[in-house]
């Protein structure tokens, strides 16, 4: 009686060998920011130095902005430069790690083919062979190996792996025509320009046109925006949320308009060897760039160094600062400073003159995870892309460090996984952040991922986490166009500014181009010899 | 416990139990039809045998006359242990014994037998507890539920992840489970009562030991995938390497995809080398990349002016086996332990970045483009990369998948080398064993057209040669991109052209 179903089975073929025995404990540990001295340095009472040594420049901050001002520095040459970092590190958003197998991010990793508007960073560019030369129409050539190999991209939805992020499997045909319409019109507003002559939105974003129309775009949010278009349907509107947490670290209803389509609509340069939409990527992520632009500066580098207060000091700028290494108080008195910091950190450093500084700055926070795995997790339908999403997941999904990796052999990977912290409040998200131990926060990763990757715990040797208190500013609706953020990004006597901050938006080319800019109207001035 | 929850339990393990029988039944009719062939008759023979074994277990029980209970849970062990070894058990001595059928058919019986027993003796258990009509009702819906359930199952859950094996184990650990459950529920007792549960136990822990180790069974099941013997099968980090002898054909295979066939394998080899080595008569150095059969160094080293050939093979298990092994020494004349090869063990990509040496002539012989990472050994990027090591007025050859079945991809790679500044002379020749199959001779400058031929090889003459580079129009050039790490075009051809004949 039982054989009457039996026959259902009749030509199944598959493996006998299946999952693996249980998941071995996976080490791991949550790691910096320097929480400790940063705090130090909130709370005062660190030592005044005794002497100040005498330099021409003191670059305030090792991120992208600060090595960007203190290389273009450096290239000058002549001068006594001095630059500062309080991590241990480095590169700031950039920074990175490396396992015996290859480097990883731990937070940016990429940045888009520059556009025309971008010159410092296409200058960069080619200074670093990124862009090797251009072909008979102008276009520039990118180093292949550079170029983020194929695939890119895969989306996990209705438990299978489709290729790009862009939502298709099970998606109904009035849904895919809003989502045809919505790139459409981005595509629309990439190729406008204002009445100045100027794209509507650019990179960097302050070389976009000045047309009050589009500009009035900044005090509503995106959210608001697209509902008013007709862009409603669930597969689209998750990818915008998506791409909006992605750059900003908050949905579509906590940014503004402008910003939204900024992302959409101010990408895409041109190549000779790649479409418009390609990226530039490492291994490191944008901690190879990071690297390279620390090994064209030839001041003295102080790491660990937290300083505490920066000030005008008859006709310069005094530099006071504390080593952590030492324990000691240490000074410089500069003819010049950039202060490469976030805001709220530039506004303590400075006291009074520094006050209101950053004013309705919104910082959410953040947390990544590298996960050391023995193998890139496949699953079902397109297998491993460099950028791994889930759709309605928690987190943005993973980018796989050795996508970029010449061999040909897959084995041992790491996988950085990012989760914007967008599910309370900024202030909120971070004090409960702050205060998970690494167990939580593990199993929140390993949970998200488990959705796409049943067997991803067993996959994992190692889990480190970081969270990023105040991961990058978010150009919430209002600071991008209405706010003081021209004004903060002026300089304050001898003290120049230099942190994407001012730009509003936290992207790599508008780091460094702040920090070129910085450095410039140092060089510009010419006085420089104490 | 009351008399309410015992019922609910006992006919829980009806389901439970009908569940393993029926996945048992399709454990062994998935094996037989894997190890044997023929399914339609594979699953007929064993649904047949199970079902009538089934009948027997019943009149059997018949003969039963008191002690249901007990009986009850021994069965239940002895399925557990039987049914949850079968599959490992029949892997196993199908590579061990003459005569399989037997044991096969002879294992379906004793499970079907013992599976036929159980449930009569259910009924019996629960007679008293339960009214006829609702008792013949509950206990037979929970029977053909719980095989509704297993047949659902099987092919969507069990095979694709656990597999066969796995299985079988995971439903003897259930048996046993439902065994010492029921122990407890009949409240059975006396001393016999303990030893039940400690040999419960023991099976338990036993059918679990064997879930772990199903690794092991691997090596027994890749015998099916192959159609001759397997007479050396050896696993590297980077590939599963297995070589089988039928009547006069050596073959390897690696991760099951065939490498070469040793009756028509220097159709292949000759065809990779001489077509472009003919033509450099001053060639003193030569690379070749991947390859670690050692089969073209072999062709190479009928060249007597090659002084240096440098072999570059990821894998050191590969190029090891093509030293040491005599029939595979035989094959390729011992040219891997020949004074002029030296062998290195490294990724080509890699190695190519930093190699300093340059060559007349290079092969590269690498796996077909059939994923992302192999793809890359086809791009603009690897080959900007080889051009350095290429001596003046040197060349190069590689291997390109079938420009018959893969049309686009042969031309994918001819684009690809055009675009990075190399002139080529794509041809191809028939392997019987592969079909048709492409190579593409570059340069980077003009190579002569003449050409002069080793002695002694079998398929190359210089009539023979002359075809080689006419393409027939189902074959000829076609319009394609370049491969490039960012597009990737190639696996993409690759894929969709080899898909339409899979």
């Amino acid at each position: 009686m039982k054989g009457s179903v039996a026959a259902a089975a009749v030509g199944v073929a598959g493996s006998w060998t299946g999952c693996r025995p249980a998941p071995p404990s996976i080490q791991g540990t949550i790691v910096g920011p320097n929480r400790e001295l940063g705090h130090r340095l909130r709370d005062g009472g660190l030592p005044a130095p005794e002497r100040f040594e005498q330099v021409d420049v003191v670059v305030v901050g090792g991120g992208v902005a600060g090595l960007a001002a203190a290389r273009t520095l450096s290239r000058a040459g002549g001068l006594k430069l001095v630059q500062v970092e309080l991590e241990s590190e480095v590169g700031g958003n950039s920074g990175w790690g490396q396992t015996a197998t290859t480097a990883y991010p731990w937070g940016a990793h990429y940045v888009p083919l520059p556009g025309r508007e971008a010159v410092e960073v296409v200058r960069l560019f080619e200074e670093l062979g990124v862009i090797t030369g251009h072909d008979v129409a102008g276009r520039p050539v990118y180093r292949e190996e550079f170029l983020c190999h194929d695939p890119e991209e895969r989306l996990f939805l209705h438990g299978r792996w489709q290729e790009g992020l862009i939502p298709h499997l099970g998606v109904s045909s009035a849904e895919r025509a809003e989502i045809d319409r919505f790139l459409a019109r981005m595509q629309s507003l990439r190729e406008a320009e204002g009445s100045d002559g100027r794209p509507l939105f650019a990179i960097p974003v302050d070389r976009s046109s000045t047309d009050a129309t589009c500009r009035a775009l900044d005090l509503e949010p995106f959210s608001a925006w697209l509902d008013r278009e007709g862009f409603r349907t669930r597969p689209l509107r998750w990818y915008v949320d998506y791409c909006c947490r992605d750059d900003f670290g908050l949905t579509a209803a906590g940014v503004s308009a402008f910003a939204g389509l900024h992302y959409f609509a101010a990408r895409g340069g041109e190549a000779a060897n790649a479409d418009a939409s390609a990226v530039v990527t490492w291994p490191a992520g944008n901690g190879w760039l990071v690297q390279r632009l620390r090994e064209g500066i030839t001041g003295e580098l102080h790491r660990g160094c937290a300083v505490h207060s920066v000030a005008a000091h008859e006709g310069r700028v005094r530099v006071s600062a504390f080593d952590a290494d030492s324990g000691s108080a240490v000074g410089w008195d500069a003819a010049q400073v950039v202060l490469a910091v976030p805001m709220f950190v530039a506004a303590r450093l400075l006291g009074a003159p520094g006050a209101g500084r950053g004013t309705g700055a919104v910082y959410p926070p953040w947390l990544v995870a590298n996960l050391t795995v023995d193998q890139i997790p496949d699953g079902r339908g397109m297998g491993p892309a460099w950028d791994n999403v889930l759709f309605e997941g928690r987190g943005l999904g993973y980018v796989v460090a050795t996508h970029q990796q010449l061999r040909a052999v897959t084995g041992e990977s790491v996988l950085t996984y990012y989760l914007p912290l967008d599910h309370l409040s900024p202030a909120d998200a971070r004090r409960e952040a702050v205060a998970w131990t690494w167990d939580q926060a593990r199993d929140l990763v390993l949970h998200d991922l488990a959705r796409a990757h049943p067997d991803i715990a067993a996959r994992t040797r190692r889990l480190d986490i970081k969270i990023w208190g105040h991961g990058m500013i978010c150009p919430v609706p209002g600071f991008l166009w209405h706010g003081d953020r021209h004004r903060w990004s002026k300089p304050l006597g001898n003290i120049h500014f230099a942190h994407s901050d001012l730009s509003g938006i936290s992207l790599f080319e508008e780091a460094y181009t702040r920090g070129v800019t910085a450095a410039h109207a140092i060089l510009g001035r010419g006085t420089l010899s104490a | 416990m009351n008399d309410r929850a015992t019922r609910l339990l006992l006919l829980a393990s009806v389901f439970v139990i009908a569940t393993c029988g029926l996945i048992y039944e399709l454990i062994a009719g998935t094996l037989a039809s894997y190890l044997l062939g023929d399914s339609v008759l594979q699953f007929s023979t064993v649904i047949g045998v199970y079902l009538f074994a089934m009948g027997v277990g019943s009149w059997l029980s018949g003969f039963v006359e008191r002690g249901e209970s007990r009986l009850f849970v021994q069965v239940q062990f002895l399925i557990g242990l039987i049914g949850g070894f079968s599959a490992a058990a029949l892997f196993v001595l199908f590579t061990q014994v003459n005569a399989f059928r037997p044991v096969l058919y002879g294992l379906i019986f004793l499970i079907g037998t013992l599976v036929g027993l159980e449930i009569p003796l259910l009924l019996r258990i629960l007679k008293d507890r339960l009214e006829f009509k609702d008792l013949v009702a509950r206990v037979f819906t929970f029977d053909y539920i719980g095989a509704l359930l297993a047949s659902l199952l099987f092919p969507l859950v069990l095979v694709p992840h656990l597999g066969l094996v796995r299985s079988s184990f995971l439903f003897g650990m259930l048996n046993v489970a439902v065994g010492l459950l029921s122990a407890r529920v009949l409240r059975l007792s006396g001393p016999w009562a303990r030893a039940t549960s400690v040999l419960g136990c023991g099976l338990f822990v036993l059918l679990f030991g064997g879930f772990l180790a199903a690794d092991r069974f691997t090596s027994w099941s890749e015998r099916n995938t192959y159609t001759d013997p397997i007479i050396h099968a050896v696993s590297s980090p980077y590939q599963r390497i297995v070589l089988t002898q039928g009547a006069g054909d050596l073959r390897l295979h690696l991760n099951g995809n065939l490498q070469f066939s040793s009756r028509d394998e220097y159709r292949y080899h000759e065809s990779l080398v001489h077509p472009g080595l003919a033509r450099l008569p001053m060639a003193k150095r030569v690379l070749v990349l991947g390859g670690g059969d050692g089969l073209a160094v072999r062709e190479v080293l009928k060249h007597p002016g090659v002084e240096q050939v440098l072999l570059v093979d990821l894998d050191p298990a590969m190029t090891r086996l093509f030293t040491q092994l005599p029939l595979l020494t035989q094959l390729n004349l011992d040219a891997l332990a020949s004074d002029k090869v030296r062998v290195v063990n490294a990724d080509a990509f890699t190695w190519l970045a930093e190699a300093k040496e340059t060559f007349d002539f290079v092969v590269v012989d690498f796996p077909d483009p059939s994923n992302f990472s192999l793809g890359k050994l086809y791009s603009t990027a690897f080959y900007r990369r080889l051009r350095p090591v290429i001596a003046p007025g040197g060349a190069v050859v590689v291997q390109c998948t079938s420009p018959l079945v893969a049309r686009r991809a042969f031309w994918c790679i001819d684009a690809t080398l055009r675009d990075t500044g190399f002139q080529t002379r794509p041809y191809h020749v028939y392997v019987p064993s592969f079909g048709e199959w492409g190579f593409i001779l570059a340069s980077l400058e003009s190579l002569p057209t003449d050409l002069s031929l080793p002695e002694g090889l079998r398929f190359l003459s210089a009539s023979t040669l002359r075809g080689l580079f006419e393409f027939p129009p189902d074959m000829d050039r076609v319009d394609v991109d370049v491969n490039r790490l960012n597009n990737q075009a190639l696996v993409r051809y690759f894929e969709e052209d080899w898909g339409k004949v899979r």
